[in-house]
């Protein structure tokens, strides 16, 4: 393998910088775009209150006064220092998204423990038994579940589990005074709604991506060497459809951390999703690219991992040409 | 519920009838007598709308109802309080006078009242619980009201305001819920970060935008109160998700419970459903200084040729009230009857028309659903009752985002939501005199004026009511106000949640709903 590490690091590395490069242009992008949005966080604030003197006091003290280019390289330079700055209400940045980034880590966190192992699983049960009862049945129900909108799906599980059987709080609103078990209890129907969301997608493509490989003339001479039906599914098309499952889950890992903003509505789940919401209400500019960076970081990283592992898993992709 | 509507429309004696009425038939069968006599304990678990994680300890940076209510009716206390019925008594102040045409004002202060740590309450805490939004730079929201002090000391055990002019309704701007009472530091300033305050409840935890949680003071200044053990603030924005967190006993009382809901809400003998009627208005301001609009005949003609019953119904399903096209709420204290009222009469718009030698006038109405909920079904209702008297209504539909910003006060003809002031000389001195700040509608009257510098310093109460009265029927007569509708507060709640007549100047019972309800089933 010492010859093969050689060219991981260099695609790594040129994919790092590639992303690095991305996520300036993301937070330009974010940034010139909310300098564009009428009105201001002073009079975002002030609201009722928002007298000429006032407004004029606030954002003389945020510094709003200088053209936006200025200001965004001034952010840029800091940020470059890994310092995110102060949210235009006076708090550091980290500390007014530091809980709730944890928050949205949990809970994509258990939704993905749960759900890549067993989407891959049923993916790979549907494309050993293709064109059987059980292949159907979970074809079907994972298309009707990816044609309905999360926010329905979300509703239809609160109005089933909370409200008729009462078996679950309607409510996930969790607090950092709640102990873990209270934590993860008002936490089940979010995570069951994500899983009803992201299981569909990653089932469907685990199914496609073994079949694809099924097809495959060596397939055929596994079988006709005698092999059973689901050692061949599992020894030889498993292995080669690695490339294109990795990109489907690492699509949807990044979908938990930046998507969910519909169900944290939703179940009032006090995650990064509304903190962008409250940001751009607010025109609170660092907390909105701090929140922009985070969601970006998140599709570059998950891509760049799902990119080595179908590399790492099919060492042709190592030697192009 | 046009039923109950019409019982709250006739005035404050109405209104109060009206309540003892709806408080009665909604909380039937459990507790509707049990509602007089308050009970001690249990928790209050309040859900807001509109927190944000913007929020702050700081009074001067208070924005929302979660920080209202949690901060400044439960936490912390003024020197004076808001009254349910609209008054304004004592609270951290016992007594007050004035003197020097009221331009200085000696509030004698309450003795014995320690903050949460346990220290005493003094006047140097008072002082510089006001010097804090005062001075160059503030960007306190109570900076119009400490605009108008000159100077602030302590003379013995009592707090002296000097006005920079005289104003009879000092007090009143005291009760601005930015001015609340947080103990002085040792050197200058207030300490707003360790979240003591002198107030019914203790802060125990903060987290904005999420959840503010408080405990009950037993060392309380008001015998008897607060009644909870408990208090709980929660902000959920989404109104669908409010209201299942209330239907499935999340949290006690939601506010702002979306109108579409109310039948389900008033169906379910757990919950109820209370108004408060409010100092909200919604209106679609001409600008008088521009054309057609600075013809008075336009004016009236077009405050005749909109049907404001048939926008209550249709378009707040009787959720509202209509108004005079006037900016003042009936619950005012010095609120007026501005004769005639304003009713739909096409005819009678034409014939003014007719008589000003117009043959029709064609006007654009600049709408979005941002400048108020409603405002653009509104407009084309508007436009429908107002072609059959010849007028031709342009509905302009704005972009939300940015109205307050690009059409308000710039376009002359425009949808606008109004929170309303506590006085009526605040009220006027923002919008309606020629040289306020927010005059969306161009108004400039040299007799309002006139009327609205001697109200100021006027401390004879009659006097002071028909000063108050000529410049309402100014308003109607001759501004370019039309007030489409008064709107309440409505707040949907379990039947286990005992309270008595609510103020309506603020949301949450002036935000004191922490100390002032109880739980029935504690």
């Amino acid at each position: 393998m010492s010859f093969s590490s050689r060219p991981i690091l260099s695609m790594v590395l040129s994919r790092l910088g590639l992303g690095l490069l991305s996520l300036v242009i993301v937070s330009l992008v974010i940034f010139s775009a909310v300098a564009l949005l009428p009105g201001s966080y002073a009079s975002a604030i002030l609201g009722q209150n928002a007298t000429a003197e006032a407004v004029a006091a606030m954002e003389e003290q945020l510094g709003l006064n200088d053209p936006w280019f200025l200001r965004f390289l001034r952010w840029l330079g800091a940020a470059a220092t890994g310092d995110m700055g102060m949210s235009f209400a006076g708090r550091p940045v980290m500390d007014v998204i530091g809980p709730r980034l944890v928050n949205t880590v949990v809970l994509a966190a258990i939704t993905a423990a749960i759900a890549v192992p067993l989407s891959i699983a049923l993916g790979i049960v549907c494309a050993r038994y293709r064109g059987r009862f059980i292949d159907k049945f979970l074809s079907t129900t994972t298309l009707a579940s990816i044609s309905i909108p999360e926010f329905f799906v979300a509703y239809i599980v609160m109005m089933l589990l909370a409200v008729k059987l009462q078996l679950f709080p309607s409510m996930a609103g969790i607090r950092a005074s709640m102990d873990w078990g209270d934590q993860l209890y008002r936490m089940v129907l979010p995570i069951l709604t994500l899983l009803l969301v992201i299981l569909a997608h990653m089932v469907r493509n685990t199914r496609a991506a073994i079949l694809s490989v099924m097809a495959s003339p060596y397939i055929e001479m596994a079988r006709l060497k005698g092999e059973p039906e689901s050692r061949v599914v599992m020894r030889q098309a498993l292995p080669n459809a690695i490339g294109p499952i990795a990109s489907v889950v690492a699509l949807n890992l990044a979908y938990l951390i930046s998507g969910v903003v519909v169900i944290e509505v939703v179940f009032v789940y006090p995650g990064i999703g509304q903190a962008m919401i409250d940001s751009v209400r607010n025109r609170d500019v660092p907390v909105i690219q701090a929140c922009a960076l985070i969601f970006a970081a998140a599709y570059i990283g998950f891509n760049l991992i799902a990119d080595v592992i179908s590399i790492v898993s099919n060492p042709r992709l190592l030697h192009p040409r | 519920m046009t039923h109950l509507s019409r019982l709250l429309a006739p005035g404050r004696r109405g209104f109060l009838a009206g309540l003892a009425v709806s408080a009665g038939t909604l909380a039937l069968p459990r507790g509707a007598l049990a509602q007089d006599t308050p009970k001690q304990g249990g928790t209050l678990r309040y859900a807001v709308n509109d927190g944000s994680q913007n929020e702050t300890l700081d009074p001067a940076g208070w924005a929302t109802v979660a920080t209202g209510v949690a901060f400044n009716g439960a936490l912390c206390n003024n020197l004076v309080e808001l009254m349910p019925d609209g008054s304004v008594a004592g609270d951290l102040a016992e007594s007050w006078t004035a003197d020097d045409g009221a331009a200085r004002w000696t509030f004698v202060l309450r003795k014995g009242v320690t903050f949460h740590d346990g220290r005493p309450f003094t006047a140097e805490d008072a002082r510089q619980s006001m010097l804090h939004h005062m001075g160059e730079g503030s960007t306190s929201g109570a900076l119009a009201i400490v605009d108008q002090i000159a100077d602030v000391a302590v003379q013995g055990e009592d707090l002296v305001f000097t006005l920079k002019a005289g104003n009879a309704d000092f007090p009143a701007l005291l009760t601005d819920y930015h001015l609340s009472i947080f103990p002085a530091r040792d050197g200058g300033g207030i300490d707003w970060q360790s979240g003591i305050g002198t107030g019914a409840f203790k802060l125990e935890s903060f987290e904005p935008g999420i959840a503010i949680s408080l405990v009950r003071n037993p060392a309380y200044h008001k015998p008897g109160l607060p009644h909870f053990d408990a208090v709980e603030i929660i902000n959920i924005p989404d109104s669908t998700a409010r209201l299942n967190a209330l239907l499935t006993g999340e949290v006690d009382v939601i506010e702002d419970v979306d109108i579409r809901n109310i039948a389900m809400v008033e169906g379910n003998p757990d919950l109820k459903v209370v108004r408060t009627p409010s100092l909200r208005h919604l209106t679609f301001d001409m600008n008088c200084s521009v054309a057609p609009y600075d013809n008075p005949a336009v004016r009236k003609a077009l405050k005749l040729a909109i049907d404001r019953d048939d926008i209550v119904q249709k378009v707040f399903l009787g959720e509202a009230e209509v108004g005079n096209d006037t900016p003042v709420a009936r619950i005012m204290p010095l609120f007026a009857e501005t004769p005639p009222q304003y009713a739909y009469d096409p005819e009678a718009a034409r014939a003014i028309l007719a008589e000003a030698g117009l043959d029709g006038v064609t006007v654009d109405l600049s709408v979005a659903e941002s400048a108020f909920p409603g405002a653009v079904e509104a407009a084309v209702l508007f436009k429908e009752h107002a072609a059959k008297a010849g007028i031709t209504v342009n509905v302009v539909n704005e972009a939300d985002d940015g109205y307050w910003d690009n059409v308000w006060l710039k376009k002359p003809f425009n949808a606008s939501d109004w929170y309303g002031r506590v006085t009526l000389d605040w009220l006027f001195a923002t919008s309606y005199t020629s040289d306020s700040p927010w005059n969306n509608t161009g108004f400039s009257n040299a007799r309002f004026d006139e009327l609205h510098k001697a109200a100021r310093t006027e401390l004879d109460p009659a006097k002071r009511a028909a000063l108050y009265a000529e410049m309402q029927q100014i308003l109607h007569d001759d501004g370019g106000v039309i007030t489409v509708a008064f709107v309440s507060w409505r707040l949907a709640m379990s039947s286990a949640i005992g309270h008595g007549v609510m103020g309506g100047v603020l949301p949450g019972d002036n935000h004191r709903a922490a100390e002032r309800w109880w739980r029935l089933d504690a």
